[in-house]
């Protein structure tokens, strides 16, 4: 026994770093050395004039500070931030309030919806639809030549084009956005309000609450770090908002670049003409901090939550199909 | 009074019934219309098209599709055989390597074990278009512009397909079995092989679902590095449609069509498999 025990150890251990190898190796050459020169450009000037390449020299934090002044009369990153900001508002405020309403019917034991294998199925759907090709459709349902673009032209104005007008626009995407990911925000939804425990939801019944002052008093605030944790990873992915306004809006955010986000941008700076890497290098560390803090607050609000994380999941697995 | 209350009561459990039902109804046609509009859409003429909106399908399938495949400013064929061709290596090397890592971790007790599984929660949430600048100059570097290596290769590392894996380890490996393994001699490769894989099957299909289609949707990275018009995947290519119908030159039969082909293969999968998908987003949506 005595002899075994070390031996075992030693050589199963070796194991342990054979199969997680492969794994930090490629991340290694294809994610992380990558974002190292990226940061390392930051502090770079590298860019395309004409034919000829400049740089890269070095040129410290220049190209932050350009971040923050004009550029042909544009405050670049104000402008692309609050883009992004609201078209990503627009997007999710109804969404939570549909997915917290579906959540809540589909979780009430009162209510007993049926079929709602078929409704989820159905909700969960446009999530997993390629982004370029759900927005190209929506593109041309509401362009000139479209159907919703003719009705919109029968019904405010002659001369109404859909992706001439800012708001409408950037309503287009919002509700692309809202459309592909309510279902996805439900099922989450529901898994925190079965990780709830019921006992409380019974006792509350006893008592004779009614469903409202359930969903307001008990739903809602035991709901809340899940809540929390789902507006963040929500706020971290609108950041990254790319393929549905790339396309309704093409590579310049059309109209007047109202539609264009921080990462069309960094896409624009080093594919365009220019190449700008030492600019998109600045503009990946901004989005990097940006993300770095938003995620600090998720860890923070599931270490909250940890004690019963792991009921919740058991509970999940059996109660929610 | 009692009898009165709960007839009232009853009343209103019904009203809320009628109401939630109306609103899932409502949620169902939002959800489904698009398609199915653009399935009617495929069907009709361009120059039907032009005269507005139908539920009537139309008898132009054969023909957009053959517009479709023979158009001129995109190349579909190749872009469906590299759309597939990189989807079909991405889902098999994620899934694979992330039952790796997770294995190696879940199974074997070594030194760096938790700051290798902290690691990985941490570059989590690290997006991956920050890296663009760093990527494209590695590529042109590699000389691998225009090649799906490094589209391909990367899918190795996949954080969040890891940490679903290890997930389904902890709850579904009893430590026994590998033990069992063990004193019959099995070495290590073959007992991950032949006993985890097989075990692991219902996550392993999950996941090689949701890759796939990651990889298939998946615009901004190959959009960096594919420049030549045969090398480009479907997405690259719907956003060159884009152009072409804005010049007017446009057969909108052909473009719905594009559409229907780029997103109906994802669909149709989805409705045979949804009960497993739709429980792996919830098995993950609680990140303990």
């Amino acid at each position: 026994m005595n002899k075994r025990k070390p031996i075992k150890s030693i050589s199963y251990a070796k194991w342990g770093y054979i199969f997680i190898l492969p794994f930090f190796l490629v991340y290694a050459v294809f994610s992380f050395y990558p974002m190292v020169t990226t940061f390392y450009y930051s502090f770079f000037e590298n860019y395309n004039q004409g034919l000829t390449t400049i740089g890269p020299n070095f040129v410290g934090l220049q190209n932050y500070v350009n971040l923050f002044k004009p550029n042909e009369g544009r405050f670049e990153l104000l402008e692309y931030t609050k883009n992004t900001m609201i078209m990503w508002v627009l997007g999710v405020v109804p969404q939570f309030i549909f997915s917290l309403l579906l959540a809540v019917i589909f979780t009430s034991v009162r209510l007993k919806i049926k079929g709602q294998r078929f409704f989820k199925t159905v909700i969960y759907m446009p999530n997993l639809i390629m982004a370029a090709a759900y927005s190209m459709l929506f593109y041309v349902m509401f362009s000139e030549v479209g159907p919703v673009g003719m009705l919109c032209k029968a019904l405010i104005s002659p001369d109404f084009v859909v992706f001439q007008s800012v708001g409408a626009s950037r309503g287009v995407i919002a509700f692309i956005n809202f459309l592909m990911w309510f279902g996805n925000t439900t099922i989450m939804l529901m898994a925190g309000i079965m990780g709830i425990d019921q006992s409380l939801f019974e006792a509350a019944s006893i008592d004779g609450a009614n469903g409202r002052q359930v969903f307001f008093k008990i739903t809602l605030p035991l709901l809340s770090p899940i809540f929390v944790y789902v507006a963040m990873t929500s706020l971290i992915g609108g950041l990254q908002m790319f393929d549905v306004p790339q396309i309704i809006g093409g590579t310049d955010g059309a109209p007047n670049r109202s539609t264009r986000t921080l990462i069309m941008w960094l896409n624009n700076v080093v594919t365009g003409k220019a190449r700008d890497y030492g600019k998109g290098g600045a503009i990946s560390v901004l989005i990097f901090i940006i993300t770095g803090i938003l995620s600090f607050i998720v860890y923070k609000s599931m270490v909250k939550e940890d004690p019963n994380a792991k009921k919740n999941k058991r509970r999940n697995k059996n109660v929610l199909l | 009074m009692s009898y009165y209350n709960a007839q009232s009561q009853r009343t209103q459990q019904n009203l809320a019934r009628v109401l939630s039902y109306i609103f899932l109804a409502f949620v169902t046609f939002i959800s489904l219309f698009p398609i199915v509009l653009l399935i009617i859409n495929s069907t009709r003429s361009g120059s039907q098209l032009q005269t507005g909106f139908s539920l009537l399908p139309g008898t132009s399938f054969g023909q957009n599709l053959k517009a479709a495949v023979g158009s001129a400013a995109i190349d579909l064929p190749h872009g469906l055989f590299n759309s597939f061709f990189i989807a079909g290596c991405v889902c098999l090397l994620t899934t694979y390597f992330s039952a790796m890592t997770a294995y190696g971790i879940h199974v074997y007790d070594f030194r760096l074990k938790k700051a290798a599984f902290n690691f990985i929660l941490i570059i989590m949430m690290i997006p991956t278009q920050i890296s663009a600048v760093g990527f494209i100059k590695l590529v042109y570097g590699l000389k691998l512009t225009n090649n799906f290596l490094p589209l391909i290769i990367p899918s190795v590392a996949a954080p969040a397909v890891f940490f679903y894996m290890k997930q389904y380890l902890e709850s579904s490996l009893p430590m026994d079995v590998i033990e069992a393994a063990r004193v019959d001699g099995s070495n290590e490769f073959a007992t991950f092989n032949g006993i985890a894989i097989p075990m692991m099957k219902p996550a392993i299909a999950v996941q090689l679902i949701f890759s796939f289609v990651a990889s298939w949707n998946n615009f901004f990275t190959p959009a960096l590095i594919l420049t030549d018009a045969q090398k480009q995947t479907l997405p690259i290519m719907i956003s060159k449609l884009k152009t072409m119908q804005l010049s007017g030159n446009s057969d909108l039969g052909q473009i719905y069509m594009v559409i229907l082909i780029s997103i109906i293969p994802v669909v149709i999968v989805y409705f045979f498999i949804s009960k497993n998908i739709v429980e792996g987003v919830a098995l993950g949506a609680v990140k303990g």
